[in-house]
């Protein structure tokens, strides 16, 4: 039935939204996490390495703003986040300019132990100026709404 | 930084990190944007039929990318990095990240290793699951 609710929204890119790597956010999400790496706070060491500049953590890219897709509109309290997938072509660099886009990839039902759950895979991907792919991910969240 | 040989069945980790806090929650919604009050509000989370309010699962997904960022150092590469969450995890919680290589592929100057990562509680119960891609150069 959720199906039937979600299928028109399958497949549609949202606008890419531009986003920027900004080094003091990269930061703000090491600390959060815990992670005293220097490649993810310390310009100066980061500058000597063959990155060149401070880097993101992996899962940085969550961050983003990927836009929306026209219509689709999710009570976001009532999502629980089952899968997550990463492919990363390209590292994420402070000052680097990205422009994010999603879709909702695909939606299905499985019936659970607490009762038919909906699950919406969604993809996500970042591209550069250049337009190469920085990276892609898939979020498998399950709807219970 | 040096590189190693890796092998299938060698380990990786662990890395226990410090108990997550509330502090660390509401640090990781502002810093992610991710403000769902499940993870801040506890008379929401119980609201949803929890005890309290559970850690996102990206936090605990950032810990295991630092248990593979800390082996890749500034010349390895991370190329695929997926998971399964498989349990919740709640303030006070220590969280232990591992994992083991499955495969390696022997490059020229490189070695892309294939390799099972997870993270338990201090209780032993599995949160979350995956499997990531990395490259680092020859030893």
């Amino acid at each position: 039935m959720n199906r039937e609710k979600f299928k028109p929204f399958i497949g549609i890119w949202s606008t890419p939204v531009k986003n920027e790597a900004e080094k003091g956010a990269i930061r703000k999400f090491a600390d959060a996490i815990g992670d005293p790496n220097p490649l993810f706070r310390d310009e100066e060491y980061a500058k000597s390495t063959r990155f060149g500049a401070v880097i993101a953590p992996p899962t940085f890219s969550k961050t983003f703003d990927f836009g929306e897709i026209p219509g689709l509109e999710l009570d976001e309290e009532g999502l629980i986040h089952g899968e997550q997938y990463f492919e990363y072509n390209l590292p994420i660099r402070a000052g680097d300019t990205l422009y994010c886009s999603m879709r909702l990839a695909d939606v299905y039902e499985k019936e659970g132990k607490l009762g038919n759950m909906t699950f919406l895979l969604y993809e996500m991907r970042g591209m550069n100026e250049s337009g190469q792919i920085v990276f892609f991910e898939r979020s498998n969240v399950i709807y219970r709404g | 930084m040096a590189h190693r040989q890796w092998n299938p069945g060698d380990g990786i980790g662990p890395l226990v990190k410090p108990s997550v806090s509330r502090t660390q929650l509401v640090m990781y919604a502002g810093a992610s944007g991710d403000f769902n009050p499940i993870h801040t509000v506890d008379e929401f989370a119980q609201k949803v039929g929890l005890d309290g309010v559970i850690a996102h699962g990206m936090l605990t997904m950032a810990f295991v990318g630092q248990l593979l960022t800390d082996l890749l150092g500034s010349e390895g590469e991370l190329h695929k990095f997926g998971v399964r969450f498989t349990g919740m995890v709640r303030p006070g919680d220590v969280i232990t990240c591992e994992g083991r290589v499955v495969e390696v592929i022997q490059e020229e100057k490189m070695q892309t290793a294939l390799c099972d990562v997870w993270a338990v509680t201090q209780n032993g119960e599995k949160v979350l699951n995956g499997q990531a891609e990395f490259a680092v150069p020859i030893a």
